[in-house]
């Protein structure tokens, strides 16, 4: 479902991303984790065709990125930091204007689809500025699958929200999971992505630093787990610059 | 109709013909900027304000007769919609930018030239509409006969040019921290051309000059509009790429 080989990013003399692999199977739920400038926005916004890469290839449903991006981007759900809403605008008129932007038809049907997917039915005439920022993430979530995409991207869908913001959040996640969406998402939060996602892949560096699945981590885990992740990806780099240095000797 | 039991029909659906999206992604735009603005007015009161304020003071501090008034017109309209329009540009477009919206917009799968046309048509409706209260307002102020129709051949025409230049820029000056102060600095020079000829046609139809002494301003003016609207078609797509 999703393929990327050598991905390298650049801004200016910065790369953000290092040669970094990843792909995903049909139906999996990944969760990206990472300390802060470890590249995951970054990686998340190259998938969505947001950004284009430096180098290397990406691939999503079959089609390549940037060449493919209108196609891919019919395929693809994103929810990223901000809402992508329009407070002066009702949340069912937010929809109306996406599902227009996707030219999707039976448009009326989906929104009433989508808004009690996201448990929003009952304030679909209310503008989405007087909404709290939990109901703004869950329109937003609405807003990235009315088109019916086969892969969603979530970039971290859970911050500034309180604990019963983040349940509800969860709700919605796992309703669309089980509708057998491909999810990548990027968290800071462990103890929530750990009951969710099927894989965890933790970035650092720009790379991969490491992977594994739902049955060799879980909740008990996955703490110690990112953490050698991390570290593992620290030490590598000490170590390489103690080479370097001994070879300067 | 609970959300968990429901047969939820929203699967991939198949691309319409790449025209039909076009245009439903370009009405689409423009209809979302007309309804949250006749719900806001934050954009058209600010652009009205500030040009009836203008038109008040220049009104004021020239003290002018009434043949200096016909002389003056054009040069006083021509600075009040081109300072209306800059506030109006970067309005609209930091609309989209403070939310997230223009990478929702970006997220759309059509041809990103009908997000420019979407955006650049919205933000001429908002001229036009300014442009139709400054002109009565202004006739009554300087008891001028500004309904002449070459005059407002002319302003369409200048409104198009400026908002076409306009609307590409104000893209590229509200994905800067300086988003402000950069618009009208990268903007102005820019439409020296179109202001010139704006101004310069504009006198020759109050002042009842023969067609032939306005038609080089004039023809500036078209040659200007397509110029611009076809190169911000060109390169919308490269200044909105991260």
């Amino acid at each position: 479902m999703i393929t990327v080989r050598k991905l390298i990013k650049r801004f200016g003399p910065k790369t953000i991303l290092r040669g970094l692999d990843f792909s995903v199977e049909p139906g999996e739920f990944v969760a990206l984790l990472g300390p802060n400038g470890a590249g995951k926005t970054t990686f998340l916004r190259v998938l969505a065709s947001l950004s284009t890469p430096t180098l290397g290839q990406v691939e999503i449903s079959g089609y390549q990125l940037p060449g493919q991006a209108a196609a891919v981007r019919r395929r693809l759900g994103v929810v990223l930091h901000q809402p992508l809403l329009y407070g002066d605008l009702t949340a069912e008129e937010n929809l109306k204007f996406y599902g227009r932007m996707y030219a999707l038809p039976d448009l009326e049907a989906r929104i009433v689809e989508t808004l009690e997917l996201v448990g929003l039915a009952t304030r679909r005439r209310d503008l989405v500025r007087t909404f709290s920022r939990g109901m703004q993430q869950r329109l937003s979530i609405g807003r990235a699958v009315i088109h019916g995409p086969d892969v969603i991207l979530f970039d971290e869908p859970y911050t500034g929200l309180d604990q019963d913001a983040s349940a509800m959040l969860d709700d919605v996640l796992r309703k669309v999971a089980a509708q057998g969406k491909t999810i990548v998402m990027t968290s800071h939060d462990l103890m929530r992505i750990a009951d969710l996602a099927s894989r965890f892949d933790v970035i650092s560096r720009g790379v991969i630093a490491a992977s594994a699945t739902r049955t060799n981590v879980g909740p008990d885990n996955l703490l110690a787990f990112y953490r050698e992740a991390v570290n593992g990806g620290d030490r590598g780099k000490e170590e390489k610059t103690e080479r370097v240095k001994e070879a300067g000797r | 109709m609970e959300a968990d039991n429901m047969q939820y029909a929203i699967t991939n659906t198949q691309p319409v013909s790449p025209t039909r999206a076009y245009f439903r992604a370009l009405t689409a735009i423009i209809w979302k900027d007309l309804s949250a603005e006749l719900r806001s007015r934050e954009l058209l009161s600010a652009m009205l304000v500030f040009s009836l304020l203008v038109i008040l003071i220049f009104n004021f501090a020239l003290q002018l007769d009434a043949r200096e008034r016909i002389n003056m017109t054009s040069g006083v309209l021509w600075v009040t919609f081109a300072f209306a329009g800059t506030l109006g540009l970067n309005r609209s477009m930091s609309t989209e930018k403070d939310r997230g919206c223009l990478d929702g917009l970006l997220l759309a799968p059509v041809d990103r030239s009908s997000i420019y046309f979407g955006k650049a048509i919205g933000n001429l409706i908002f001229m036009f509409a300014v442009e139709a209260i400054v002109l009565p307002v202004y006739s009554l102020l300087y008891t001028v006969n500004l309904f002449n129709g070459g005059l407002i051949l002319v302003i369409v025409l200048g409104s198009i040019g400026y908002v076409a230049v306009g609307t590409l820029l104000a893209t590229m000056a509200v994905q800067t921290r300086t988003r402000d102060i950069l618009l009208p600095i990268l903007l102005f020079p820019l439409t020296i051309p179109v202001l010139l000829s704006a101004v310069k046609a504009s006198s020759g139809f109050m002042d009842g000059d023969a067609l032939a002494t306005i038609m080089p301003s004039l023809n500036l003016l078209i040659a200007y509009d397509v110029i611009f609207v076809a190169l911000s078609f060109m390169f919308f797509d490269y200044i909105v790429e991260e």
